[in-house]
This record gives C-alpha cells, sequence and structure tokens, in this order.
C-alpha cells in the first residue's frame, strides 16, 4: 500500500545570522502493507509528521522516492491525493461552521457532487455518532467529538489509506479508548491506517505493526510482539537494602538463570532472565539459603519502551 | 470546468461564512459613511468646489479606491486564522484546484467590496452627487480589480508570514505611503512637483484619477484606459504570485 526509498526532507532554519540546516528526516524506508494498522512511534521531534507530510503531498521531499495506493508520489501527487485521506495533529475544522457543513464541503473539495456529498456526510454523522450535534457549530463540540468530526472528514471520500497525525493527543482516557474502536472499524472497512504516536502503549494496542522513529530515521520495525522478542527474556527487580546489596549480588551471580545482573545506586538488582515465572522461585530460595531478606521482587515484561531504550539509548519517557 | 466549479465551491462557502456575521456589514459601511458626512462636507471650501456636488464627485471616487484598498490589504487576517484552524491544510490535502482556493476568497472579498461601494454611492447620490450609469459600472470594474490585487496579496503575505504580528505593520507600512501618495483624500493636482513625481510611481494613483475620471463623465480620457490596464496587469500578477503561495506554502 504504501513503499518508500529513501525519503529525505531538510529544514534551513536561521538562528541570528547562521543558517543552520536541520536533516529533519535522513532516508526512510517503510512498507504498509493493505489492511493494516501501522504506527510510527517516536519521540516529538523525530521526523513522524514531517514523514507523515511528505507522504500526503503537503511537503515536498528533498530526495526519495514513494509509492502511495499505487500512485507515484513526486510524479502524481494529484493522483496520491484522491486516494488517501490526512487528519491533520492541530484540527481541521473552522469554530463557525457545523460538522455537516464541513462534511459536505470537504466532499465535494474531492469533486464529489452535491447530493452525493450530502448523503455521504449523514453516513458519517451517523457512523461517528455525530448526527445528535451535526447542526451545530463546531466551537461548542468537545474535544473528541471535534477529533471524531476530523477523522470523518479524512475518509469522506472512501480513500484507501488514511493518515492520522497523532489522532488521541489530548484526549481523556475515555474518548482515547473511542477513537481506538474507530480506527479499528477504520480497518475493518478496508482501509490502510497510518497512525503516528508517541504514546507506548497506543502503538502496543492498536498497531499491527509499528516502525520506531528516533532522530529522523527509522531504528527498528516490526510488529509489537516481534520487536519486544528482540530483546530476550524478562527483568526480575529485586529489593533489597543497600548493605545486603552487594551480598545479594554475589550469591546470585552466575546462577545459570542469570544472563546478566546490574545492580542499582539506591540498592536492588536487576536481573536478566529468560523466563521470569520459573526464574522467581529460584532467586527466592537462593537469597533465603544466604540468609537475605528481601524487601520486594517484581516481573518486568519488556515494554516498547525497552525496546526504544535498546536501539537508541535513551527512554521514550524521557524524552 | 473543475476550476470554475471548485472555485464557486470556495466562494460560497466564504460568502456563507461572512453572512452569518452579519457585523461586517455595519463594520464595513460605518466608516466611509463617517467619511462621507463628516468629512466631505469640509471639501467644498477647501476645495474651491463650485457646488457641494462638485466636491463629491472628487471625494467618493477617492473614497471607493481607499475602500478597495483596505478592504483587500487586511483580509489576509481571516486566512492566519483558518491556517491555524488547520482549515488550510485540509483543504491542500484535496484535489482541489490551488487557484481556486484563492480565486473562491478573493472573489468573496470583490462581491462584499461591491456591496459597500453601492451603498456608498446611493448615499453619495442623497448629496447631489449625479453619474452616468455606464461610467459607474467601469468605475466598479476598476474598484472590482483593485480588490481582487490586494486581497490576493494579502492572503499571499498572509501565507508567508503566517502570523498575525507580523502581517498587520506589514500592511500598515504599505497601506500608509500607497494612501498618501495616491490622491485619495485630497487630489495630487495640489501637490508640490516632487510629490507629484513620485505619485507618478504609485499604480493607485493611476487609479484613482481614472475613477475621478469616470466620475467626471470623462470616458474618454486617458487616465480611464490607462487605470483600467495598471489595475488589471497588477491584478493579474497579484492572483498568479499569491496562487503559487497557496500551492508550495509548508503550513
Amino acid at each position: 500500500m504504501i513503499e518508500t526509498r529513501g525519503l529525505r526532507k531538510s529544514f534551513r532554519s536561521r538562528a541570528g545570522r547562521e543558517t543552520k540546516t536541520v536533516d529533519a528526516v535522513r532516508g526512510v524506508n517503510l512498507e504498509v502493507a493493505e489492511g493494516e494498522i501501522f504506527g510510527f512511534l517516536g519521540p516529538n521531534g523525530a521526523g513522524k509528521t514531517t514523514t507523515l507530510r511528505m507522504l500526503a503531498t503537503l511537503i515536498e521531499p528533498d530526495g526519495g522516492e514513494a509509492t502511495i495506493a499505487g500512485a507515484d508520489l513526486r510524479k502524481d501527487p494529484a493522483e496520491v491525493r484522491r486516494r488517501i485521506g490526512y487528519v491533520p495533529q492541530g484540527g481541521s475544522t473552522w469554530d463557525e461552521s457545523t460538522a455537516r457543513e464541513e462534511l459536505v464541503l470537504h466532499a465535494r473539495m474531492y469533486g464529489i457532487g452535491k447530493a452525493d456529498a450530502q448523503q455521504r456526510a449523514s453516513r458519517a454523522l451517523d457512523a461517528f455518532q455525530l448526527t445528535e450535534y451535526a447542526d451545530r457549530k463546531c466551537k461548542t463540540y468537545s474535544g473528541g467529538q471535534r477529533r471524531r468530526v476530523e477523522i470523518a472528514l479524512g475518509i469522506i471520500h472512501e480513500p484507501k489509506i488514511v493518515f492520522l497525525d497523532e489522532p488521541t493527543t489530548g484526549l481523556d482516557p475515555q474518548s482515547r479508548a473511542h477513537m481506538w474502536d474507530e480506527i479499528r472499524r477504520l480497518r475493518r472497512d478496508g482501509m490502510t491506517v497510518f497512525i503516528t504516536t508517541h504514546y507506548l502503549d497506543e502503538a502496543d494496542a492498536l498497531c499491527d505493526r509499528i516502525a520506531i522513529m528516533d532522530n529522523g530515521e527509522v531504528v527498528a520495525e516490526g510488529t509489537p510482539t516481534e520487536l519486544k522478542r528482540e530483546i530476550s527474556g524478562d527483568v526480575v527487580l529485586v529489593g533489597l537494602d543497600l548493605a545486603a546489596t552487594p551480598q545479594a549480588a554475589q550469591a546470585l551471580d552466575g546462577e545459570p538463570y542469570v544472563n546478566k545482573l546490574e545492580t542499582a545506586d539506591e540498592g536492588g538488582l536487576r536481573l536478566y532472565v529468560d523466563e521470569g515465572a520459573t526464574s522467581i522461585p529460584q532467586v527466592l530460595r537462593r537469597l533465603d539459603q544466604a540468609g537475605l531478606d528481601l524487601r520486594s521482587i517484581e516481573l518486568h515484561r519488556p515494554s516498547l519502551d525497552d525496546v526504544f531504550l535498546t536501539k537508541t539509548g535513551r527512554s521514550l519517557r524521557e524524552s | 470546468m473543475k476550476f470554475a466549479r471548485d472555485t464557486w465551491l470556495i466562494f460560497q462557502r466564504q460568502t456563507q461564512l461572512l453572512l452569518r456575521n452579519p457585523v461586517w456589514v455595519f463594520v464595513g459601511v460605518f466608516q466611509p459613511v463617517m467619511y462621507l458626512l463628516l468629512f466631505a462636507p469640509l471639501l467644498k471650501p477647501a476645495l474651491n468646489a463650485p457646488t457641494q456636488a462638485a466636491a463629491y464627485k472628487i471625494f467618493v471616487p477617492g473614497l471607493l479606491v481607499l475602500l478597495a484598498i483596505f478592504g483587500g490589504l487586511f483580509q489576509g487576517f481571516g486566512l492566519i486564522a483558518e491556517l491555524r484552524a488547520g482549515v488550510i491544510e485540509r483543504s491542500r490535502v484535496t484535489p482541489i484546484s490551488r487557484l481556486a482556493l484563492l480565486l473562491g476568497r478573493s472573489l468573496r472579498d470583490v462581491v462584499s467590496l461591491m456591496a459597500q461601494a453601492v451603498i456608498i454611492t446611493l448615499l453619495a447620490l442623497l448629496f447631489d452627487l449625479r453619474v452616468f450609469i455606464g461610467d459607474l459600472l467601469l468605475a466598479y470594474l476598476m474598484l472590482a480589480l483593485i480588490a481582487l490585487m490586494t486581497s490576493a496579496v494579502s492572503y499571499g503575505v498572509a501565507l508567508k508570514v503566517k502570523s498575525e504580528d507580523a502581517l498587520a505593520p506589514l500592511m500598515n507600512t504599505v497601506a500608509q505611503p500607497v494612501l498618501l501618495l495616491s490622491g485619495i483624500l485630497l487630489p495630487l493636482t495640489f501637490a508640490p512637483g516632487w510629490l507629484q513625481a513620485i505619485a507618478d510611481w504609485n499604480p493607485f494613483s493611476w487609479a484613482v484619477d481614472g475613477t475621478r475620471a469616470l466620475f467626471a463623465g470623462d470616458l474618454g480620457s486617458d487616465k480611464v484606459w490607462q487605470g483600467l490596464t495598471i489595475t488589471a496587469v497588477l491584478a493579474a500578477l497579484g492572483v498568479f504570485w499569491a496562487a503559487r503561495q497557496f500551492a508550495r506554502s509548508v503550513r
């Protein structure tokens, strides 16, 4: 559905007298299959939105190629526009218009006739449970309602692919869960969905496949499960007094099930093991034999944040 | 065909939004009416005009050109609000014609200016202004071309600067010398030679002269075709440049 090779974009910014060139996207290769929810995960400023805006024909790439729903991005952006939908991050509705007016107008911008546009608007309002507010001005809507209107706008012309830029940013947890359902529904209706997000749980729960982006490059790509599996095993966190920590480290170091052992500065140990469930009883037994009291023990399954940490050396939460 | 349809679509939408907020009619007409009532009476003695009607023949065309210039130049503010709301970006991902995105908006501005111009002209009739209808229609064409140009340029600049804070001083800086050097308030026939020479380089001064000639019923005057040609060429250039901004603007 989407295939990109070496997509690049740099911006020139002026700070005082100096002109700096910022490489926002440095050669992105992606393949997105038909009918999947593909997630672009990364911290703010990683180049997700720039990539998305290039794919949506809003900015011209400096280099590279892309084929989107069978149309060539560089040679035929007009055809790409006909085949895709795009929902920008910062909103796209006008305060003084109603949802129905916006939907009809947007459909007509795609060349759809008036009667057809009105029917489509009504259907979309129904599907997104907006009929009740359809003829009120957009400025009266809640954040979640407004976001639903914007998504409805993005798909009013039944595109093959829809790009959603940070679709749940700024929504409360309930609206967020609701939005996830809407996005899954888009896929059930046969659309390919491409989202960007900086929420780990969102990428994990919603996306079939993800690409992790950092500093303008894709650093990892795969299904969430695959990516997590790459970081082999689980982590057992053992809580100990500072005084007891060296002894415990000595007792556990060299045990066959411990792949790697780290000491925390404030006391306690991080044990990298293959299988947390079988390792914990052995850890407890060993510490008991050594006569050491432990404060807590915790099993930590690898998250996408750990994937990010391994690939970039930073935690996504910190950046 | 597609282009005409797209332009009509944007024009309709913009007009609908404008009419939804009827305050503009009041604001748009209030100021010129104040000029007409509170400033124009000074002109008969100041211009040494034989009658009040003669003074209005000089002043009303200038006032209308002033409205066309200012009405257009400040349209960019609305566009910046639309940029911020994401409406422009949303339009730019559709296959709609980029020129239509501009022209639909600018034509709305032209039509609303025409409405103002008609109201002002009708009021001036009460003060004994008399104009031949044919001359008046040509004068309106000149006004429409001016408004088309200034509104297009304003939209183009708005897309470039993207902020009200930059647009306001910029437009004021442009508008002030343009206003003073166009002989809008007082005819430049009073001007010393050097001032007259500078004003000759101001296209709006030609537009004002042309409109005044039309109001004076002097259809055959060179100033008429000169004014119309200059404004038509500038309007075409303004629209061409601004449409390119719509096609390429980044955000």
